[in-house]
């Protein structure tokens, strides 16, 4: 069990307040403004406790919704939403009555388990879609909405390629992950990342998960499980369109699609020159047509 | 073990237990042994999400835990894996057994010493030849025909038979040789329903990952202790690990993963009715128990450790009754009540069912969902006079009365009921100061963070003004039946406007202090049976050693290329020891197995015992010592420099078990209580010993009763934490999982057109409930003993209360109790399963 040098600072179970730098030893990392941060998040590690979503409504002081039995394995929650900014996704692959489960390559091969969140795009669509700049990169290279400028115009919705945004049906306008803002300014470890017990969730500085994913994927390799690849990393699926790298990417080990991931994401303002000029041209052809047709019967 | 040490093991079975559902922080270290290579497997009838990140996943039905791990045993010997070096000198695999010694292979699955008529053993032909081993329990007392106390007296006389050679016909490895031998990889096949391949994959792999430089682990919860063999599955897998030499070693061992809500303090200082605190037996009116003088006479052990109790017991009897506690009334030992009998958790229910039991308290528990065959706990009390109920949120059973299933079926109306109900609001951990004891003995102090809401109280306020209200009763009134309350010292502070008594005072009293000085002592060393000593729990001592050192309070770890046992972090019982029995850690010589499975040695420079770890042996002893049996040696005097298992009478595992188990020194697969089949080894069909209480509403099905053809196993869930309430009151949980469901193997829901989402009524002698449907691959059908058989499973943790609601699946199943603990079988029960919804009055 490896810990932080810094923890034996506190040798007694009660603190006076907050530590200094307390992501330091949480996440082994010091959160400073100018650089960028992101989460690695490795569904290999992934035990779908569900903690991540607990704790981040409860930091967020997110309502519940969507009280329901799904019967969609052990996913309750669906999909994520206004009120929902991690979302664990279970997919059951189990053989059927004989085949069965006994036989299985190692790492989680039977049922996936991932936990979903905003990507934060190093190339934000929704960023651009936004007309009164509620969206913004932060000092920490996260994309965040500011509530008190955000006036529910909706653009961001479908501006965003993996679905994340949504417009509350409270106040009316578009929420999603932080990358727990807040708690970055003060020091913290963002809460889904701290409570995570496995470190599926891992946050870091973004250059230093990425070398730490690409080692583990080699590690995978090397444990037999081939299927293991990066989504979101550069030159990576996910990390297409444009969009960049992704700053919350993922360690998968089946097809995109299976975790309800576009394998090939694209930005929507790639596409509006090429529809304007479409629709341009189909305004001029009008135009052309009615002009003939007017000039005909004058 | 540590949970952190898990991390270091080479192979990690998880079995009779779903740990990453139920302790996802500990299943950490898990997936970091992962990490360095372990290979991990787990064994169990559900396919979860433990499973889901296991290398090897063996499906068995529910109940057949022995049957498998009893193969593996037999593996173990047919292939001689087992580690030579380590059992001969450290187990009792070369002790010579009592010629009398009947094995259940010889006589249709039951030991010698049967008696038909109190359905008991007798275990006189269990013990060493011609010794009498008193037992390491609690209980020390056995039952035979020999005197108790003569012969017992016998363990320091000589040294303890054995063959090591063991060519011996009555050794412990002879028997275990025929005992384990038809538990071939095809009987285990046909009994779990375990592939053959699957099952020697398991095996191979605990093999290879065991010896010197590799050590294995066990993760265990109650899908082992639920089930009327309960205490004989964790028999097998101590007598697997005790072959492999993994015990007392860095990342080995066996790891009853509790500590949800302190159960390890509560096994601890004890909500037990058997045990007086830290594992002191309780007196008992059926036992030579009439005087303190009797009682220490039958229940001290001559040899070994337990040697110490009369110390540990006159020191209780101080700390209880402090000045009251005088040499002519031995030291207040009249005051104690004595045990008239089983009176556990189900007895007790079926006596409020009967009439006899008047009031109950009820804290920090919800057996209306969380005890066995719920409509009878509710008829139990339907009758009761009073009863109390603290908890943080309304619960089921505070409203049973009112919303219970006897008033949804009409068998009851509110009106019906003259049961008075106190609710009273209590904090939650968060709220007060205090104490957790966590699975691996990790006593950890928590500080209060908020006040607890309105009238709610800590649990500790709750005991300690009730205790002071009943003495102030007792003194005025001056009956002789009250002696024992006016006796007992009580003199806790208090502090603040709701007068909280401190813990930290009962924290000190437990550790113990000097009488009448109360001076902190440092260590259970240093107690003493003249009453001039009292400890509230002997085993606890060491926590806090002087007036203003609270060591539970300590949040020192190791640094990153310390030891990695964190002896800075809290405290451990015994003596902030982290491994027990580590003394294996190392050969006979003293010298550690290997580098890399270090933890503690013999430093002969130095003449002592010294290591990463606490060492758990006479910190002098050398390995070179021998007892001098012309001298008669009692206590640790008796137990050589090579015998690291202090607590046992011989010093040595006992791979055989002669003392203390009702249900027989090596375990045997005995079917559950109900089972769709025949008992495929012997012709004892269930556990002999088992106690069974037919009353009315607690019917047991037949064997292979075709009314209840499949086998139903309960579960907990991640995101509803134990009895389920202080989650379903929660919104952030309850919407993770919001409604009772029932896991149904697919092939079993085509024959009945069942569709997942669809209601489903599973039914029992005991009542039916509805449930949705979630069908699924994760459960698949059973070839056992040629029969095709369907395994069910039903999350137990709802009820009508808060968010998450569903019906309780605790209304399906019996009472019944292993004979050792009285624990009920949640595991593996019998049922029927139809589609629709149960009749209107019981929906209503």
């Amino acid at each position: 069990m490896q810990v932080h040098a810094r923890a034996r600072d506190y040798p007694q179970s009660q603190f006076g307040g907050v530590l200094p730098h307390e992501a330091e030893l949480t996440a082994g990392v010091r959160i400073q403004p100018g650089r960028s941060y992101g989460f690695f998040t490795d569904t290999t590690r992934c035990i779908g406790c569900k903690a991540c979503e607990v704790a981040c409504k409860e930091w967020n002081n997110l309502p519940a919704d969507n009280v329901g039995l799904t019967g969609m394995s052990y996913d309750n929650t669906g999909a994520l939403s206004a009120n929902t900014w991690r979302h664990v996704a279970f997919v059951e692959k189990i053989a059927g009555p004989g085949g069965g489960p006994a036989e299985m390559p190692p790492y989680q091969s039977q049922w996936l388990m991932m936990s979903d969140l905003c990507k934060h795009c190093h190339n934000p669509p929704c960023l651009e879609a936004c007309p009164t700049g509620a969206l913004f990169k932060t000092e920490f290279d996260t994309v965040v909405v500011q509530q008190d400028i955000c006036n529910g115009c909706g653009y961001c919705v479908p501006a965003c390629p993996f679905g994340v945004v949504e417009l509350s049906e409270t106040d009316g306008k578009a929420h999603k992950c932080t990358l727990c803002y807040d708690r970055l300014k003060g020091g913290l470890e963002p809460a889904c990342a701290k409570s995570c017990p496995t470190d599926s969730i891992q946050f870091g500085e973004i250059a230093d998960l990425q070398s730490r994913a690409a080692e583990r994927v080699e590690q995978l390799h090397g444990l037999g499980v081939a299927s293991a690849y990066l989504y979101g990393a550069p030159g990576s699926p996910g990390a297409t369109g444009d969009l960049g790298h992704l700053n919350a990417f993922f360690l998968l080990t089946d097809a995109p699609e299976v975790y309800n991931l576009p394998r090939a994401p694209t930005r929507a303002s790639n596409r509006v020159r090429p529809s304007l000029a479409t629709g341009l041209a189909t305004m001029a052809g009008f135009a052309l047509a009615a002009i003939a047709l007017l000039g005909r019967r004058a | 073990m540590s949970l952190w040490e898990l991390a270091n093991s080479d192979c990690i079975v998880v079995m009779g237990s779903n740990m990453a559902e139920n302790h996802p922080v500990g299943f950490r270290f898990v997936v970091q042994a992962k990490d360095r290579g372990a290979t991990i497997i787990h064994v169990d009838p559900r396919f979860t999400r433990t499973s889901a990140l296991a290398d090897i996943y063996a499906p068995i039905r529910s109940g057949s835990d022995i049957a498998f791990l009893n193969g593996i045993i037999r593996y173990i010997l047919v292939n001689n894996a087992w580690f030579r070096d380590f059992v001969l000198p450290y187990t009792n695999i070369a002790t010579i057994i009592d010629p009398r010694f009947a094995d259940t292979s010889e006589a249709e699955g039951l030991f010698s010493g049967w008696d038909e008529e109190t359905k008991s053993y007798k275990q006189d032909s269990w013990q060493y030849k011609g010794e009498l081993m008193p037992s390491p329990l609690a209980e020390h007392h056995v039952p035979t025909d020999m005197p108790f106390v003569t012969h017992a007296k016998r363990m320091s006389k000589q040294p303890h038979p054995e063959d090591r050679t063991l060519q011996h016909p009555n050794c412990v490895y002879q028997i275990m040789l025929r005992h384990f031998d038809r538990y071939t990889p095809e009987m285990v096949e046909a009994a779990t329903g375990c592939p053959q391949a699957t099952f020697l994959r398991v095996c191979e792999s605990l093999v290879r990952n065991s010896g010197r430089e590799r050590t294995g682990a066990f993760c265990y919860a109650v899908g082992w202790t639920h089930h009327s063999v309960g205490v004989q599955i964790i028999r097998a897998a101590s007598i697997i690990q005790g072959l492999l030499g993994n015990v007392g070693r860095r990342g080995a061992g066996i790891l009853a993963l509790r500590g949800h809500c302190s159960i390890q303090g509560s096994t601890d200082i004890p909500t037990l009715y058997d045990m007086l605190p830290t594992y002191l037996p309780q007196p008992s009116v059926d036992q030579p128990h009439r005087t303190l003088k009797d009682f220490l006479a039958v229940e001290t052990v001559p040899t070994g450790w337990w040697h110490n109790f009369p110390k540990y017991m006159v020191s209780l009897l101080r700390a209880w009754y402090g000045d009251a506690a005088t040499k002519s009334n031995e030291w207040g030992y009249g005051y104690l009540p004595k045990l008239t009998g089983d009176h556990s958790q189900q007895t007790t229910t079926l006596m409020m069912a009967d009439g006899v039991v008047k009031g109950l308290f009820v804290l920090g528990q919800n057996p209306v969902v969380g005890a066995v065959n719920t409509t009878v706990v509710q008829r139990g009390m339907a009758k009761l006079d009073w009863m109390v109920v603290r908890d943080f949120a309304m619960t089921e059973t505070a409203e049973f009365w009112k919303a219970g299933t006897l008033v949804r079926s009409g068998e009851m109306t509110p009106s019906d009921i003259g049961t008075e109900v106190f609710y009273l609001p209590s904090a939650m951990a968060a709220e007060k100061d205090g104490t957790l004891t966590n699975t691996n003995r990790l006593v950890q102090w928590h500080d209060k963070v908020c006040e607890a809401p309105g009238d709610s109280r800590s649990d500790l306020w709750f005991m300690y003004h009730l205790g002071r209200r009943l003495k102030e009763m007792a003194a005025k009134r001056n009956d002789e039946r009250d002696a024992a309350l006016r006796a007992l010292t009580w003199d806790y502070p208090v502090r603040g406007d709701e007068a909280e008594p401190d813990p930290e005072a009962v924290l000190r009293e437990i550790n113990g202090y000097t009488w009448p000085q109360r001076i902190q002592i440092g260590s259970y060393q240093e107690l003493k049976d003249d009453g001039s000593t009292a400890c509230g729990g002997w085993l606890y001592s060491g926590i806090f050693p002087s007036a203003d050192h609270n060591q539970s309070r300590a949040r020192i770890p190791d640094a990153p290329d310390g030891p990695q046992t964190h002896l800075g972090w809290a405290f451990a019982w015994p003596s902030n020891r982290r491994e027990l029995y580590n003394r294996a850690s190392a050969d006979p010589d003293g010298k550690p197995w290997s580098e890399r499975k270090r933890l503690v040695w013999w430093d002969e420079a130095e003449g002592k015992w010294k290591g990463d770890d606490v060492p758990d042996f006479v910190e002098t002893k050398r390995p070179d010592f021998r007892p001098d049996w012309s001298k008669s040696p009692s206590g640790m005097d008796a137990i050589s420099g090579t015998e690291p298992f202090i607590m046992i009478p011989d010093g040595k595992l006992s791979l055989f078990v002669p003392s203390g188990l009702p249900d027989g020194p090596l375990p045997a697969h005995y079917e559950p209580v109900e089972s769709p089949v025949r008992n495929p080894f012997y012709a004892q069909q269930d556990n002999p010993g088992l106690k069974r209480w037919p009353h009315p509403g607690n019917e047991y099905h037949e064997v292979g009763d075709p009314r209840f053809p499949h086998i139903l196993t309960t579960f907990r869930l991640t995101e509803l934490h134990c009895g389920g309430i202080a989650t379903r009151a929660m919104p952030h949980t309850a919407e993770l999982q919001p409604e009772l469901f029932v896991e149904i193997p697919r092939e079993l829901a085509e024959t009945l057109d069942v569709s997942t989402r669809d209601w489903v009524v599973l039914s029992t002698l005991r009542g039916e409930i509805e449930a949705r449907a979630m069908v699924t691959d994760r459960l698949r059908p059973f070839a056992v003993n040629g029969h095709r058989v369907f395994q069910i499973g039903i999350p137990w943790v709802f009820g009508w209360e808060g968010y998450a609601r569903g019906d309780s699946a605790n209304v399906l199943l019996s009472m019944s109790g292993d004979p050792s603990t009285s624990m009920h079988t949640t595991k593996a029960a019998t049922c029927n399963l139809r589609k629709g919804r149960t009749a209107p009055a019981a929906s209503a």
